[in-house]
Protein backbone atom coordinates (compact mmCIF):
# COMPACT_ATOMS: atom_id res chain seq x y z
CA UNK A 1 0.00 0.00 0.00
CA UNK A 2 2.92 2.27 -0.44
CA UNK A 3 0.68 4.32 -3.35
CA UNK A 4 -1.63 5.21 -0.95
CA UNK A 5 0.38 6.24 1.66
CA UNK A 6 1.26 9.88 3.09
CA UNK A 7 4.55 11.20 2.29
CA UNK A 8 6.06 14.31 3.25
CA UNK A 9 9.60 16.59 2.66
CA UNK A 10 11.96 17.95 5.12
CA UNK A 11 12.77 21.20 4.59
CA UNK A 12 16.56 22.74 4.95
CA UNK A 13 14.78 25.01 8.07
CA UNK A 14 13.36 21.66 9.60
CA UNK A 15 9.29 22.51 8.81
CA UNK A 16 7.90 18.76 7.66
CA UNK A 17 5.49 19.54 4.89
CA UNK A 18 3.26 16.41 4.16
CA UNK A 19 1.96 15.46 0.96
CA UNK A 20 -1.57 15.87 0.61
CA UNK A 21 -2.92 12.29 -0.32
CA UNK A 22 -4.06 11.36 -3.15
CA UNK A 23 -7.65 10.91 -3.92
CA UNK A 24 -6.98 9.32 -7.66
CA UNK A 25 -6.82 5.66 -6.67
CA UNK A 26 -10.19 5.64 -4.72
CA UNK A 27 -11.86 7.39 -7.67
CA UNK A 28 -10.58 5.15 -10.23
CA UNK A 29 -11.82 2.13 -8.29
CA UNK A 30 -15.37 4.09 -7.86
CA UNK A 31 -15.40 4.22 -11.89
CA UNK A 32 -13.94 0.92 -12.87
CA UNK A 33 -16.81 -0.39 -10.21
CA UNK A 34 -19.64 1.93 -11.97
CA UNK A 35 -17.85 0.83 -15.71
CA UNK A 36 -18.50 -2.87 -14.71
CA UNK A 37 -21.96 -2.15 -13.50
CA UNK A 38 -22.71 -0.38 -16.83
CA UNK A 39 -21.45 -2.59 -19.20
CA UNK A 40 -23.81 -5.95 -17.62
CA UNK A 41 -26.90 -3.75 -17.39
CA UNK A 42 -26.58 -2.16 -21.15
CA UNK A 43 -25.07 -5.68 -22.31
CA UNK A 44 -21.91 -3.63 -24.10
CA UNK A 45 -20.71 -6.16 -26.39
CA UNK A 46 -17.60 -5.30 -28.21
CA UNK A 47 -17.60 -8.31 -30.42
CA UNK A 48 -21.08 -7.03 -31.61
CA UNK A 49 -19.81 -3.93 -32.16
CA UNK A 50 -16.53 -4.90 -34.08
CA UNK A 51 -18.59 -7.54 -36.06
CA UNK A 52 -21.37 -5.14 -36.81
CA UNK A 53 -20.35 -1.65 -37.11
CA UNK A 54 -19.92 -2.32 -41.13
CA UNK A 55 -23.58 -1.73 -41.39
CA UNK A 56 -23.02 1.78 -39.72
CA UNK A 57 -20.82 2.63 -42.73
CA UNK A 58 -23.08 1.06 -45.26
CA UNK A 59 -25.75 3.69 -43.91
CA UNK A 60 -22.98 6.44 -43.99
CA UNK A 61 -22.20 5.36 -47.36
CA UNK A 62 -25.88 5.51 -48.38
CA UNK A 63 -26.12 9.03 -47.26
CA UNK A 64 -23.29 10.08 -49.68
CA UNK A 65 -23.90 11.74 -52.75
CA UNK A 66 -27.46 13.49 -51.08
CA UNK A 67 -30.41 13.42 -53.13
CA UNK A 68 -29.62 16.64 -54.93
CA UNK A 69 -33.71 16.52 -56.11
CA UNK A 70 -34.60 16.19 -52.97
CA UNK A 71 -34.01 19.65 -51.83
CA UNK A 72 -36.77 21.55 -53.65
CA UNK A 73 -39.13 20.10 -50.66
CA UNK A 74 -36.67 20.88 -48.31
CA UNK A 75 -37.00 24.82 -47.88
CA UNK A 76 -40.33 25.14 -46.57
CA UNK A 77 -40.05 22.56 -43.56
CA UNK A 78 -36.61 24.18 -42.75
CA UNK A 79 -37.90 27.29 -42.59
CA UNK A 80 -41.02 26.04 -40.64
CA UNK A 81 -38.54 24.94 -38.02
CA UNK A 82 -36.83 27.95 -37.49
CA UNK A 83 -39.94 29.84 -37.47
CA UNK A 84 -40.79 27.52 -34.62
CA UNK A 85 -37.65 27.98 -32.82
CA UNK A 86 -37.31 31.86 -33.80
CA UNK A 87 -41.15 32.36 -32.05
CA UNK A 88 -40.82 30.01 -29.02
CA UNK A 89 -37.42 31.35 -28.10
CA UNK A 90 -38.67 35.12 -28.64
CA UNK A 91 -41.75 34.57 -26.38
CA UNK A 92 -39.68 32.60 -24.27
CA UNK A 93 -37.12 35.30 -23.44
CA UNK A 94 -39.53 37.51 -22.98
CA UNK A 95 -41.63 35.52 -20.52
CA UNK A 96 -38.20 34.73 -18.98
CA UNK A 97 -37.32 38.31 -17.52
CA UNK A 98 -40.88 38.45 -15.14
CA UNK A 99 -39.79 34.92 -13.95
CA UNK A 100 -36.21 35.43 -12.96
CA UNK A 101 -37.34 39.06 -11.47
CA UNK A 102 -39.97 37.12 -8.87
CA UNK A 103 -36.66 34.23 -8.60
CA UNK A 104 -33.50 36.42 -7.64
CA UNK A 105 -33.71 36.58 -3.82
CA UNK A 106 -31.70 40.24 -3.20
CA UNK A 107 -34.99 42.00 -4.76
CA UNK A 108 -37.71 39.64 -3.73
CA UNK A 109 -38.55 40.21 -0.26
CA UNK A 110 -41.20 36.87 -0.34
CA UNK A 111 -38.36 34.11 0.75
CA UNK A 112 -41.54 31.55 -0.46
CA UNK A 113 -42.13 33.77 -3.89
CA UNK A 114 -38.45 33.20 -4.01
CA UNK A 115 -38.31 29.39 -3.84
CA UNK A 116 -41.55 28.77 -5.39
CA UNK A 117 -40.85 30.52 -8.86
CA UNK A 118 -36.96 28.64 -8.40
CA UNK A 119 -38.28 25.49 -8.50
CA UNK A 120 -41.19 25.59 -11.53
CA UNK A 121 -37.76 27.05 -13.23
CA UNK A 122 -36.04 24.00 -12.21
CA UNK A 123 -38.66 21.72 -12.85
CA UNK A 124 -39.27 23.13 -16.49
CA UNK A 125 -35.39 22.97 -17.06
CA UNK A 126 -35.48 18.86 -16.14
CA UNK A 127 -38.20 18.19 -18.35
CA UNK A 128 -36.95 17.27 -22.03
CA UNK A 129 -37.92 19.45 -24.87
CA UNK A 130 -38.63 15.95 -27.02
CA UNK A 131 -41.07 14.85 -23.67
CA UNK A 132 -42.64 17.92 -23.99
CA UNK A 133 -43.11 18.57 -27.40
CA UNK A 134 -44.97 15.13 -27.16
CA UNK A 135 -47.15 16.18 -24.41
CA UNK A 136 -48.02 19.49 -26.44
CA UNK A 137 -48.71 17.15 -29.17
CA UNK A 138 -51.55 15.94 -27.40
CA UNK A 139 -52.76 19.33 -26.28
CA UNK A 140 -52.24 21.53 -29.76
CA UNK A 141 -52.78 18.71 -32.21
CA UNK A 142 -49.71 17.71 -34.44
CA UNK A 143 -48.14 20.54 -35.91
CA UNK A 144 -45.24 23.56 -35.51
CA UNK A 145 -47.73 24.83 -32.67
CA UNK A 146 -46.24 21.52 -30.14
CA UNK A 147 -42.76 22.47 -31.20
CA UNK A 148 -43.25 26.17 -30.30
CA UNK A 149 -45.17 25.35 -27.12
CA UNK A 150 -42.06 22.93 -26.51
CA UNK A 151 -39.35 24.81 -27.18
CA UNK A 152 -41.18 28.01 -25.30
CA UNK A 153 -41.16 26.04 -22.30
CA UNK A 154 -37.54 25.23 -22.47
CA UNK A 155 -35.90 29.18 -23.54
CA UNK A 156 -38.16 30.15 -20.61
CA UNK A 157 -36.43 27.70 -17.78
CA UNK A 158 -33.17 28.07 -19.02
CA UNK A 159 -33.08 32.08 -20.01
CA UNK A 160 -35.18 32.34 -16.60
CA UNK A 161 -32.00 30.41 -14.93
CA UNK A 162 -29.48 32.34 -16.07
CA UNK A 163 -30.86 35.69 -15.94
CA UNK A 164 -32.01 35.20 -11.92
CA UNK A 165 -28.05 34.34 -11.49
CA UNK A 166 -26.98 37.34 -13.20
CA UNK A 167 -29.50 39.51 -11.36
CA UNK A 168 -28.09 37.98 -7.80
CA UNK A 169 -24.81 38.63 -9.04
CA UNK A 170 -25.53 42.25 -10.28
CA UNK A 171 -24.15 45.32 -8.70
CA UNK A 172 -26.58 46.43 -6.18
CA UNK A 173 -25.38 50.06 -4.67
CA UNK A 174 -27.60 51.82 -7.74
CA UNK A 175 -30.37 49.84 -7.02
CA UNK A 176 -30.71 50.78 -3.51
CA UNK A 177 -29.73 54.15 -3.91
CA UNK A 178 -33.11 54.52 -5.94
CA UNK A 179 -34.83 53.18 -3.10
CA UNK A 180 -34.20 55.16 -0.94
CA UNK A 181 -34.54 57.86 -3.60
CA UNK A 182 -38.05 56.60 -3.41
CA UNK A 183 -38.37 54.42 -6.81
CA UNK A 184 -40.35 51.54 -6.13
CA UNK A 185 -38.84 48.40 -6.21
CA UNK A 186 -39.76 47.94 -9.86
CA UNK A 187 -39.00 50.94 -10.79
CA UNK A 188 -35.90 50.81 -9.13
CA UNK A 189 -34.86 47.35 -10.65
CA UNK A 190 -35.78 48.66 -13.86
CA UNK A 191 -33.17 51.43 -14.19
CA UNK A 192 -29.94 50.28 -12.11
CA UNK A 193 -30.34 46.59 -12.81
CA UNK A 194 -31.93 45.79 -15.97
CA UNK A 195 -28.86 48.25 -18.09
CA UNK A 196 -26.48 45.79 -16.24
CA UNK A 197 -28.28 42.91 -17.17
CA UNK A 198 -29.56 43.86 -20.74
CA UNK A 199 -26.11 42.70 -22.69
CA UNK A 200 -25.83 38.93 -20.89
CA UNK A 201 -29.94 38.58 -21.10
CA UNK A 202 -30.08 39.37 -25.01
CA UNK A 203 -26.49 37.38 -25.42
CA UNK A 204 -28.25 34.33 -23.89
CA UNK A 205 -31.37 34.21 -25.63
CA UNK A 206 -29.75 34.53 -28.55
CA UNK A 207 -27.32 31.70 -27.70
CA UNK A 208 -30.40 29.90 -26.51
CA UNK A 209 -32.59 30.26 -30.22
CA UNK A 210 -28.94 28.92 -31.56
CA UNK A 211 -29.30 25.69 -29.55
CA UNK A 212 -33.19 25.44 -30.46
CA UNK A 213 -32.60 25.49 -34.25
CA UNK A 214 -30.76 21.76 -33.35
CA UNK A 215 -33.44 21.00 -31.15
CA UNK A 216 -36.51 21.65 -32.99
CA UNK A 217 -35.30 19.79 -36.05
CA UNK A 218 -35.48 16.69 -34.26
CA UNK A 219 -38.85 17.53 -32.73
CA UNK A 220 -40.75 16.72 -36.11
CA UNK A 221 -39.95 13.27 -35.07
CA UNK A 222 -42.70 13.35 -32.16
CA UNK A 223 -44.76 15.39 -34.78
CA UNK A 224 -44.50 18.58 -33.66
CA UNK A 225 -43.70 20.12 -37.16
CA UNK A 226 -40.80 20.99 -39.15
CA UNK A 227 -37.70 19.26 -40.49
CA UNK A 228 -38.09 16.69 -38.33
CA UNK A 229 -41.44 14.89 -39.93
CA UNK A 230 -39.17 14.74 -43.10
CA UNK A 231 -36.09 13.45 -41.34
CA UNK A 232 -38.47 10.79 -39.18
CA UNK A 233 -40.23 9.87 -42.54
CA UNK A 234 -36.97 9.52 -44.87
CA UNK A 235 -35.40 7.27 -42.12
CA UNK A 236 -38.55 5.00 -41.55
CA UNK A 237 -38.44 4.06 -45.25
CA UNK A 238 -34.59 3.73 -45.52
CA UNK A 239 -34.01 6.24 -47.88
CA UNK A 240 -30.17 7.50 -46.64
CA UNK A 241 -29.79 9.41 -49.85
CA UNK A 242 -32.85 11.98 -48.75
CA UNK A 243 -31.69 11.45 -45.02
CA UNK A 244 -28.51 12.89 -46.04
CA UNK A 245 -29.67 15.47 -47.95
CA UNK A 246 -31.49 16.92 -44.97
CA UNK A 247 -28.66 16.22 -42.90
CA UNK A 248 -26.48 17.95 -45.26
CA UNK A 249 -29.11 21.18 -44.99
CA UNK A 250 -29.55 21.03 -41.21
CA UNK A 251 -25.49 20.95 -41.31
CA UNK A 252 -25.78 24.22 -43.20
CA UNK A 253 -28.26 25.81 -41.84
CA UNK A 254 -26.73 25.37 -38.27
CA UNK A 255 -23.56 26.59 -38.98
CA UNK A 256 -24.62 30.14 -40.32
CA UNK A 257 -27.08 30.64 -37.95
CA UNK A 258 -24.03 29.58 -35.24
CA UNK A 259 -22.09 32.20 -36.83
CA UNK A 260 -24.40 34.76 -36.89
CA UNK A 261 -24.92 34.46 -33.51
CA UNK A 262 -21.93 34.59 -32.44
CA UNK A 263 -21.26 37.46 -34.43
CA UNK A 264 -23.66 39.65 -32.79
CA UNK A 265 -22.87 38.05 -29.04
CA UNK A 266 -19.61 39.47 -29.39
CA UNK A 267 -20.94 42.57 -30.77
CA UNK A 268 -23.20 42.89 -27.43
CA UNK A 269 -20.43 41.89 -24.97
CA UNK B 1 -30.89 74.44 -14.99
CA UNK B 2 -29.08 71.78 -11.90
CA UNK B 3 -26.32 69.72 -12.54
CA UNK B 4 -28.69 66.53 -12.08
CA UNK B 5 -30.65 68.04 -15.50
CA UNK B 6 -27.54 68.41 -17.03
CA UNK B 7 -26.25 64.79 -17.06
CA UNK B 8 -29.80 63.77 -17.25
CA UNK B 9 -29.52 65.29 -20.90
CA UNK B 10 -26.31 63.93 -21.36
CA UNK B 11 -27.24 60.50 -22.11
CA UNK B 12 -26.84 59.53 -25.21
CA UNK B 13 -29.71 59.50 -27.52
CA UNK B 14 -30.36 56.12 -29.02
CA UNK B 15 -33.73 56.52 -30.42
CA UNK B 16 -32.86 55.07 -34.16
CA UNK B 17 -31.03 52.64 -32.63
CA UNK B 18 -34.06 51.82 -30.74
CA UNK B 19 -36.54 51.86 -33.34
CA UNK B 20 -34.57 49.57 -36.32
CA UNK B 21 -34.11 47.18 -33.67
CA UNK B 22 -37.77 47.17 -32.24
CA UNK B 23 -39.00 47.06 -36.32
CA UNK B 24 -36.25 44.21 -37.06
CA UNK B 25 -37.78 41.74 -33.68
CA UNK B 26 -41.22 42.63 -35.05
CA UNK B 27 -40.65 42.12 -38.70
CA UNK B 28 -38.88 38.71 -36.99
CA UNK B 29 -42.23 37.93 -34.71
CA UNK B 30 -44.19 38.39 -37.56
CA UNK B 31 -42.65 36.36 -40.17
CA UNK B 32 -42.58 33.57 -37.50
CA UNK B 33 -46.23 33.90 -36.64
CA UNK B 34 -46.92 32.23 -39.85
CA UNK B 35 -45.50 29.03 -38.47
CA UNK B 36 -48.32 28.78 -36.09
CA UNK B 37 -50.84 26.44 -36.95
CA UNK B 38 -53.70 26.18 -34.38
CA UNK B 39 -56.33 23.98 -36.77
CA UNK B 40 -55.32 20.89 -35.00
CA UNK B 41 -56.37 22.58 -32.12
CA UNK B 42 -59.53 20.99 -30.57
CA UNK B 43 -61.64 21.68 -27.86
CA UNK B 44 -60.51 17.96 -27.19
CA UNK B 45 -56.80 19.44 -25.79
CA UNK B 46 -58.15 21.16 -22.82
CA UNK B 47 -59.82 17.86 -21.55
CA UNK B 48 -56.31 15.70 -22.51
CA UNK B 49 -54.34 18.62 -20.61
CA UNK B 50 -56.41 18.14 -17.40
CA UNK B 51 -55.93 14.59 -17.73
CA UNK B 52 -52.49 15.12 -18.09
CA UNK B 53 -52.19 17.34 -14.88
CA UNK B 54 -54.37 14.73 -13.25
CA UNK B 55 -51.75 11.88 -13.80
CA UNK B 56 -48.68 13.85 -13.47
CA UNK B 57 -50.25 14.79 -9.31
CA UNK B 58 -51.67 11.33 -8.54
CA UNK B 59 -48.41 9.04 -10.04
CA UNK B 60 -49.28 5.07 -10.18
CA UNK B 61 -47.28 5.08 -7.30
CA UNK B 62 -46.87 0.84 -7.68
CA UNK B 63 -44.54 1.47 -10.86
CA UNK B 64 -42.82 3.96 -8.82
CA UNK B 65 -41.50 1.82 -6.24
CA UNK B 66 -41.35 -1.63 -7.66
CA UNK B 67 -37.48 -2.85 -8.15
CA UNK B 68 -37.50 -5.46 -10.78
CA UNK B 69 -36.78 -4.44 -14.27
CA UNK B 70 -40.08 -2.96 -15.40
CA UNK B 71 -40.26 -0.49 -11.99
CA UNK B 72 -39.14 3.03 -12.68
CA UNK B 73 -35.76 2.69 -10.40
CA UNK B 74 -34.58 0.41 -12.40
CA UNK B 75 -35.22 2.08 -16.00
CA UNK B 76 -33.85 4.98 -14.32
CA UNK B 77 -30.56 3.27 -13.37
CA UNK B 78 -30.71 2.00 -16.56
CA UNK B 79 -30.86 5.54 -18.30
CA UNK B 80 -27.86 6.05 -15.88
CA UNK B 81 -25.66 3.06 -17.12
CA UNK B 82 -26.27 4.08 -20.59
CA UNK B 83 -25.08 8.25 -19.88
CA UNK B 84 -21.97 6.99 -18.14
CA UNK B 85 -20.84 4.36 -20.55
CA UNK B 86 -21.36 6.72 -22.94
CA UNK B 87 -20.23 8.89 -21.61
CA UNK B 88 -16.82 7.32 -20.82
CA UNK B 89 -16.22 5.98 -23.71
CA UNK B 90 -16.50 9.58 -25.22
CA UNK B 91 -14.36 11.44 -23.41
CA UNK B 92 -11.39 8.73 -23.90
CA UNK B 93 -12.13 8.98 -28.02
CA UNK B 94 -12.60 12.62 -27.92
CA UNK B 95 -8.56 12.93 -26.18
CA UNK B 96 -6.80 12.17 -29.08
CA UNK B 97 -9.26 13.83 -31.35
CA UNK B 98 -8.94 17.14 -29.39
CA UNK B 99 -5.20 17.12 -29.60
CA UNK B 100 -5.11 16.61 -33.62
CA UNK B 101 -7.21 19.58 -33.83
CA UNK B 102 -5.97 22.05 -31.62
CA UNK B 103 -3.86 24.23 -33.66
CA UNK B 104 -1.02 24.93 -31.39
CA UNK B 105 0.21 20.95 -31.12
CA UNK B 106 -0.56 19.90 -34.94
CA UNK B 107 0.01 21.59 -38.18
CA UNK B 108 -3.44 23.89 -39.22
CA UNK B 109 -4.48 22.16 -41.93
CA UNK B 110 -4.94 19.10 -40.16
CA UNK B 111 -6.29 20.66 -37.21
CA UNK B 112 -8.94 22.45 -39.62
CA UNK B 113 -9.68 19.33 -41.42
CA UNK B 114 -10.30 17.32 -37.99
CA UNK B 115 -12.73 20.28 -36.79
CA UNK B 116 -14.67 20.41 -39.96
CA UNK B 117 -15.56 16.49 -39.78
CA UNK B 118 -16.25 17.31 -35.69
CA UNK B 119 -18.99 20.16 -36.89
CA UNK B 120 -20.29 17.58 -38.82
CA UNK B 121 -20.35 14.93 -35.87
CA UNK B 122 -21.92 17.82 -33.68
CA UNK B 123 -24.82 18.89 -36.24
CA UNK B 124 -26.51 15.15 -36.71
CA UNK B 125 -29.07 15.33 -33.79
CA UNK B 126 -28.30 12.33 -31.38
CA UNK B 127 -31.76 10.52 -32.44
CA UNK B 128 -30.31 9.88 -35.83
CA UNK B 129 -27.26 8.38 -34.38
CA UNK B 130 -29.84 6.36 -32.44
CA UNK B 131 -31.98 5.31 -35.42
CA UNK B 132 -28.43 4.44 -37.06
CA UNK B 133 -26.78 2.21 -34.42
CA UNK B 134 -29.97 0.34 -33.88
CA UNK B 135 -29.68 -0.90 -37.01
CA UNK B 136 -26.11 -1.76 -36.23
CA UNK B 137 -26.98 -3.27 -32.94
CA UNK B 138 -30.69 -4.16 -32.35
CA UNK B 139 -32.92 -2.06 -30.46
CA UNK B 140 -31.39 -1.88 -26.74
CA UNK B 141 -29.75 0.37 -24.31
CA UNK B 142 -26.39 -0.59 -26.05
CA UNK B 143 -27.81 1.33 -29.23
CA UNK B 144 -27.99 4.35 -26.68
CA UNK B 145 -24.10 3.47 -25.39
CA UNK B 146 -22.68 4.11 -28.96
CA UNK B 147 -25.11 6.75 -29.66
CA UNK B 148 -24.59 8.50 -26.45
CA UNK B 149 -20.62 8.13 -26.83
CA UNK B 150 -21.25 9.96 -30.41
CA UNK B 151 -22.57 12.69 -28.97
CA UNK B 152 -20.01 13.28 -26.33
CA UNK B 153 -17.14 13.17 -28.57
CA UNK B 154 -18.35 15.98 -30.59
CA UNK B 155 -19.18 18.44 -27.83
CA UNK B 156 -16.13 17.06 -25.78
CA UNK B 157 -13.35 17.47 -28.15
CA UNK B 158 -14.38 21.02 -28.83
CA UNK B 159 -14.57 22.15 -25.07
CA UNK B 160 -11.41 20.08 -24.70
CA UNK B 161 -9.50 22.39 -27.71
CA UNK B 162 -10.64 24.96 -25.81
CA UNK B 163 -8.42 24.06 -22.67
CA UNK B 164 -5.87 22.44 -24.79
CA UNK B 165 -5.37 25.75 -26.65
CA UNK B 166 -5.34 27.86 -23.41
CA UNK B 167 -2.18 25.63 -21.71
CA UNK B 168 -0.05 27.64 -19.57
CA UNK B 169 3.46 27.27 -21.38
CA UNK B 170 5.37 29.06 -19.17
CA UNK B 171 5.31 26.59 -17.13
CA UNK B 172 6.96 24.09 -19.57
CA UNK B 173 9.56 26.62 -19.86
CA UNK B 174 10.23 26.53 -15.85
CA UNK B 175 10.14 22.93 -15.69
CA UNK B 176 13.51 22.56 -18.99
CA UNK B 177 15.41 25.60 -17.43
CA UNK B 178 15.63 23.32 -14.24
CA UNK B 179 16.12 20.57 -16.30
CA UNK B 180 13.01 18.58 -16.62
CA UNK B 181 13.06 15.39 -19.46
CA UNK B 182 10.08 15.84 -21.53
CA UNK B 183 8.09 13.38 -19.96
CA UNK B 184 8.54 15.08 -16.82
CA UNK B 185 7.31 18.24 -18.22
CA UNK B 186 4.11 16.25 -19.79
CA UNK B 187 3.97 14.47 -16.09
CA UNK B 188 4.26 17.65 -13.68
CA UNK B 189 3.44 20.67 -16.66
CA UNK B 190 0.75 19.62 -18.81
CA UNK B 191 -1.12 16.99 -16.78
CA UNK B 192 -1.84 18.63 -13.67
CA UNK B 193 -3.06 21.82 -15.88
CA UNK B 194 -5.71 19.44 -18.03
CA UNK B 195 -6.94 16.93 -16.18
CA UNK B 196 -8.90 19.04 -13.62
CA UNK B 197 -10.28 20.60 -16.34
CA UNK B 198 -11.04 17.54 -19.07
CA UNK B 199 -12.78 15.54 -15.43
CA UNK B 200 -15.03 19.11 -15.55
CA UNK B 201 -15.77 18.79 -18.38
CA UNK B 202 -16.83 15.05 -18.63
CA UNK B 203 -19.17 15.46 -15.50
CA UNK B 204 -21.16 18.13 -17.08
CA UNK B 205 -21.18 16.22 -20.55
CA UNK B 206 -22.63 13.09 -18.43
CA UNK B 207 -25.18 15.55 -17.08
CA UNK B 208 -26.16 15.91 -20.33
CA UNK B 209 -25.90 12.80 -21.50
CA UNK B 210 -28.67 11.65 -18.89
CA UNK B 211 -31.25 14.30 -20.66
CA UNK B 212 -30.38 12.89 -23.93
CA UNK B 213 -30.27 9.35 -22.76
CA UNK B 214 -33.85 10.04 -21.41
CA UNK B 215 -35.22 10.78 -24.59
CA UNK B 216 -33.69 8.08 -26.85
CA UNK B 217 -35.73 5.87 -25.57
CA UNK B 218 -38.14 6.78 -28.21
CA UNK B 219 -36.49 5.96 -30.91
CA UNK B 220 -36.06 1.92 -28.83
CA UNK B 221 -32.50 2.68 -27.73
CA UNK B 222 -32.90 1.73 -24.01
CA UNK B 223 -33.88 3.68 -20.92
CA UNK B 224 -36.34 5.08 -19.88
CA UNK B 225 -38.04 6.81 -23.08
CA UNK B 226 -39.39 3.84 -24.44
CA UNK B 227 -41.88 3.59 -21.44
CA UNK B 228 -42.79 6.56 -21.67
CA UNK B 229 -43.61 6.79 -24.93
CA UNK B 230 -46.09 3.64 -24.31
CA UNK B 231 -47.77 4.99 -21.85
CA UNK B 232 -48.37 8.24 -23.53
CA UNK B 233 -49.79 6.74 -26.69
CA UNK B 234 -52.05 4.09 -24.40
CA UNK B 235 -53.36 7.54 -22.66
CA UNK B 236 -52.05 6.38 -19.12
CA UNK B 237 -51.01 9.54 -17.59
CA UNK B 238 -50.90 7.99 -14.30
CA UNK B 239 -47.46 6.18 -15.56
CA UNK B 240 -46.57 8.92 -17.71
CA UNK B 241 -46.64 11.10 -14.38
CA UNK B 242 -44.75 8.54 -12.24
CA UNK B 243 -42.09 8.04 -15.10
CA UNK B 244 -41.97 11.80 -15.12
CA UNK B 245 -41.53 12.62 -11.84
CA UNK B 246 -38.64 9.83 -11.26
CA UNK B 247 -37.16 11.68 -14.59
CA UNK B 248 -36.97 15.17 -13.29
CA UNK B 249 -35.73 14.10 -9.36
CA UNK B 250 -32.92 11.63 -10.82
CA UNK B 251 -32.34 14.88 -12.68
CA UNK B 252 -31.94 17.72 -10.25
CA UNK B 253 -30.41 14.92 -8.01
CA UNK B 254 -27.08 14.81 -10.71
CA UNK B 255 -27.31 17.78 -11.56
CA UNK B 256 -27.04 19.05 -8.15
CA UNK B 257 -24.03 16.13 -7.05
CA UNK B 258 -22.70 17.71 -10.90
CA UNK B 259 -22.27 21.44 -9.95
CA UNK B 260 -20.90 20.54 -6.57
CA UNK B 261 -18.44 17.81 -7.55
CA UNK B 262 -17.47 20.15 -10.65
CA UNK B 263 -16.94 23.33 -8.50
CA UNK B 264 -14.57 20.92 -5.98
CA UNK B 265 -12.66 20.05 -9.00
CA UNK B 266 -11.85 23.70 -10.45
CA UNK B 267 -11.68 25.19 -7.50
CA UNK B 268 -9.65 22.84 -5.72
Amino acid sequence: MNMLKAKSITLPNGKIVPFKRSKAPWIILALLICFYYSVQITGFDLQILTKRIGQFWVIIGDMIPPNWNYLNKLWQPLFDTIKMSLLGSLLGSVFALPLAYFASSNIGKNQFVVTATKFILSLLRTLPTLVAALIATFIFGIGTMAGTVAIFLFTIAYVGKLLYEQIENADLKAFEAMQSMGHSTFSAFRYAIMPQIMPNYLSNSIFCFEGNVRYAAILGYVGAGGIGLLLNESLGWRNYANVGMILLLLAVAVFIIENASEYLRKKLL
Amino acid sequence: MNTVEKQLLNEPKRIVQNVITAVIVIVFLMWSLTAVDLSNFTSNGVDIAKNILHGIVTPNTDLLFTFNTNGVPYLLLETMAIAFLGTIVGAILAIPLAFLSASNIVPKPIAFIIRLLLIFVRTIPAIVYGLMFIRVTGPGPFAGVLTMALTSIGMLSKLFVDIIEDLEVNILESLESIGCTTFEKIRYGIIPQLSAMFLSVAIYRFDMNLRDAAILGLVGAGGIGAPLIFAMNGYKWSEVGSILIGLMVLILLIEFFSNKIRNKIVRG
